[in-house]
């Protein structure tokens, strides 16, 4: 299990237990917190569950595929540290992570 | 585009793989088929979302990706000879004063059927909207999602937003037309065909158009005419001038004019019974991911079911007061002679 932080746009933000193996995005859904659309459902193919991982957290949920870059390129506002959420694998190590969920995902 | 009227039995809004499995369904009980939808190829999300991903949850398919789902579901429906229309979206729809149904889309047909089924899934696919200040009170006079007519931006200042094949395109189909034009990409790799990455690249060495790095931040112009783009780029802020943008972001899924049917909605979805998978208005039936019943699952197979449950209902629909014999297509040669196989 793992303890995931979603920060909104607006500064509320909400923790929710994650097992792991499951995904961020995934976690999100499952525990309504909004502002991850995940259109696709978790397929990397559509650019709607796009986050931004708390800095001091970027080693450990590690950096994008190839396809999650590409993907990217349908988000708004892609940062350094942008993720695409359904990409991310909780692990017990994530435990604690902090992502911040961007104004509209489009 | 023709202003005729097409007339079929049964009109079926989506191509997705419910759409075209109702195609089958109704194809054996002789109810013709005409198909719309808003994509420019048959799939829905099975095309557009994922066609190299894979589905594990068709029976009978231990595997298939979503593209081959929907070349077989193709081979599937080719005897019935439906009546394809892509690019287009409907936007009008009322139930006739002689109870049948009248359509219209938006690139101008016009159809008339006995029933119709929306099996539109998460809704039409749309150009994504990216959600930069202000950018609704430009919008088509200054920024253009799509690109209905070229000679609309001959002789402009074009900036195009993005990376994918799209984005590309229009920059090698614009350049010529266009006064000047500059492509901008938040990095240097392209999910756009190699070739036409190429092309592109070549035009800019030849001083023939622009490519800057960046991502949009703000539009500046006076009464919905764009005199300026706000770029982040890798080295800081910059300006670009252009009175034309084109973001290429994707499509996103909307529900669309479905919303002004006059149908009974519920959280967007469709409610309908679980016996016929017909809507508050009769002869109009909702299959696949766009209906809600209690227990609903949004898994193709559950819209293959409910084509199937759908379709005995529009044969009552299509001939009132006429007993409808139940068969199977292994053992019935009527059946079999519809497939072409008897």
């Amino acid at each position: 299990m793992a303890k995931i932080t979603y920060i909104q746009h607006n500064g509320t933000s909400q923790s929710v237990e994650a097992q792991a193996g499951m995904t961020v995005m995934e976690a999100a859904v499952k525990n309504l917190v909004p502002g991850i659309d995940a259109d696709c459902g978790g397929a990397c193919a559509c650019a709607t569950c796009h986050v931004f991982v708390n800095p001091e957290w970027l080693d450990r949920t590690g950096k994008r595929s190839d396809m999650e870059e590409d993907m990217l390129d349908f988000a708004f506002d892609v940062r350094d540290n942008s993720r695409l959420s359904c990409q991310i694998k909780v692990t017990d190590q994530l435990d604690g992570l902090v992502v911040q969920v961007p104004e509209k995902q489009f | 585009m023709s202003s005729e009227i097409v007339t079929t039995d049964a009109v079926i809004v989506g191509a997705g793989p419910c759409g075209l499995f109702a195609v089958f369904e109704l194809g054996l009980l002789d109810i013709r088929c005409e198909v719309i939808d808003i994509l420019d190829r048959p799939g829905g999300q099975c095309a557009e979302l994922y066609p190299e991903k894979p589905i594990y949850d068709i029976p009978a398919l231990p595997y298939v990706t979503g593209q081959e789902l929907v070349d077989r579901l193709l081979q599937q429906i080719k005897p019935f000879k439906a009546g394809f229309h892509f690019n287009q979206m409907v936007t009008e729809f009322r139930k006739t004063e002689a109870g049948d149904f009248e359509l219209k889309t938006d690139g101008g047909l016009t159809f008339r059927a006995k029933l119709v089924v929306i099996a539109a899934g998460g809704g039409s696919f749309q150009p994504k909207k990216p959600p930069i200040p202000g950018i609704e009170g430009y919008e088509s006079k200054s920024v253009f999602y799509s690109v209905k007519k070229m000679q609309t931006f001959s002789g402009k200042d074009i900036l195009i937003v993005g990376g994918g094949d799209s984005a590309l395109d229009w920059t090698l189909n614009l350049q010529p037309v266009a006064r000047s034009l500059t492509l901008l990409h938040r990095r240097d790799d392209f999910r756009a065909a190699p070739d036409s990455v190429n092309k592109m690249r070549s035009l800019v060495a030849e001083g023939k158009m622009q490519f800057k790095l960046g991502q949009v931040t703000g539009l500046t112009g006076t009464g919905g005419y764009l005199q300026s783009v706000q770029v982040k780029g890798p080295e800081g802020a910059f300006d670009i001038a252009a009175n034309t943008l084109l973001p290429f972001f994707g499509l996103t899924m909307k529900l669309g004019p479905v919303a002004n049917w006059g149908i009974n909605l519920h959280e967007n979805l469709i409610p309908v019974d679980t016996a016929k998978f017909e809507t508050s208005v009769p002869g109009l039936f909702a299959i696949g991911d766009i209906n809600t019943y209690p227990g609903k699952l949004k898994l193709i197979l559950s819209g293959f079911h409910e084509a199937a449950l759908m379709a005995q209902e529009a044969f009552h629909i299509k001939n009132p007061g006429e007993k409808l014999l139940f068969q199977y297509t292994t053992s019935s040669s009527s059946l079999q002679k519809k497939l072409g196989v008897a």
